[in-house]
């Protein structure tokens, strides 16, 4: 299975993204990272770092950020990974909710890593207008 | 002139402090085109420097100038973090195992550090981002050095063509960072990175001319 960390610059976005994602796969290792050490708005590469470890054993990471320097600390993150973690994780393009969403459903049907990420990227195109 | 590592130790606590002194007026140029945290952001990353500073003041210099680097990925919390971060990281990498820095050795830390935040925030002159004041600084730093000035006129040479860099980003449209999204609202404000940028610049500089 697939995990994934939802990356905001508010714990309260990213815990409230992963609580709306969590109701599709409840299954799915969901960890939500956000916010300073001390209680600001921001990221920081080494509770990102630490989150990603948190997800525990699954077969590949999905990364899914909010803004600006949610990317830099985040892309960070990912160097600082021991070699083994690295490869497995992957950091991807999409909208936060609703690639969230379309993320945990997919890892709940048991795909792999890059199948969960192209369909999370693709959520940028849904229409939600019908 | 050299450098040694008491002069780093000093330019350390003097850029934490020009920060310090500085964090109302970086919050609020980025206020007007970003998010308004930049100077509360830069000055947590600099008092966290200065709390892991004491146990490597006695290192080598590439030691103190990575555990720089090390506070402000960990403590910054926006963008400034990973790109300061490692701009100081590559200062230490050339800087690894010397007890003092010549000018070429400063040189050669100024071009990494400034190639590490171009890498890293995928930025060019001319995007109104702390790369419109550091690169202009490189070059006259490089420029003096090769012209056979002394560290001193070398480093003043970087800081004033910094500070004419920073200036020159009011006029420009923002293409990086959350002030992207104003587009040409951008325009006429000052970049709080490029401010930035100047100000760490100049506190390392005080303590040369001290």
């Amino acid at each position: 299975m697939v995990g994934i960390v939802i990356i905001s610059h508010s714990l309260k976005a990213a815990e409230g993204i992963k609580e709306i994602a969590q109701q599709m796969g409840r299954e799915v290792p969901i960890v939500a990272v956000g916010g300073t050490t001390d209680g600001d708005l921001g990221t920081e590469p080494l509770a990102i770092k630490e989150a990603i470890e948190r997800v525990g054993e699954v077969d590949g990471v999905l990364l899914l950020v909010d803004l600006g320097s949610a990317v830099m600390n985040t892309q960070m993150a990912v160097e600082m990974l021991e070699d083994e973690l690295q490869r497995r994780v992957v950091l991807c393009n999409a909208p936060i909710l609703e690639g969230a969403v379309v993320a945990a459903v997919e890892s709940a049907m048991g795909h792999t890593l890059d199948q969960v990420r192209r369909a999370a990227e693709g959520a940028a195109q849904m229409e939600k207008l019908l | 002139m050299k450098v040694d590592r008491d002069q780093v130790v000093a330019m350390i606590k003097e850029m934490a402090a020009v920060v310090a002194q500085n964090k109302e007026y970086l919050t609020d140029l980025d206020s007007a085109i970003g998010d308004g945290d930049h100077g509360i952001n830069m000055d947590r990353g600099l008092r966290k420097v200065l709390e892991k500073l004491p146990p490597v003041a006695d290192k080598d210099i590439g030691t103190i100038f990575k555990n720089v680097g090390m506070g402000l990925i960990s403590a910054v919390g926006g963008a400034a973090g990973p790109l300061y971060g490692t701009f100081f990281l590559q200062f230490g990498k050339i800087a690894a195992g010397k007890e003092e820095l010549t000018t070429s050795d400063i040189g050669a830390m100024l071009a990494a550090g400034l190639e590490g935040i171009k890498q890293r925030g995928k930025a060019v002159v001319g995007e109104k981002t702390m790369v419109d004041a550091l690169e202009p600084a490189v070059e006259a730093f490089a420029a003096a050095a090769d012209a056979g000035k002394e560290l001193l006129a070398c480093f003043q040479a970087a800081v004033a063509a910094a500070e004419a860099g920073k200036k020159a980003t009011i006029p420009l449209v923002a293409k990086k960072g959350r002030a992207h999204y104003l587009g040409e609202r951008s325009i006429g404000h000052q970049d709080p990175g490029a401010t930035s940028s100047e100000l760490l610049l100049r506190a390392m500089l005080k303590v040369l001319e001290s």
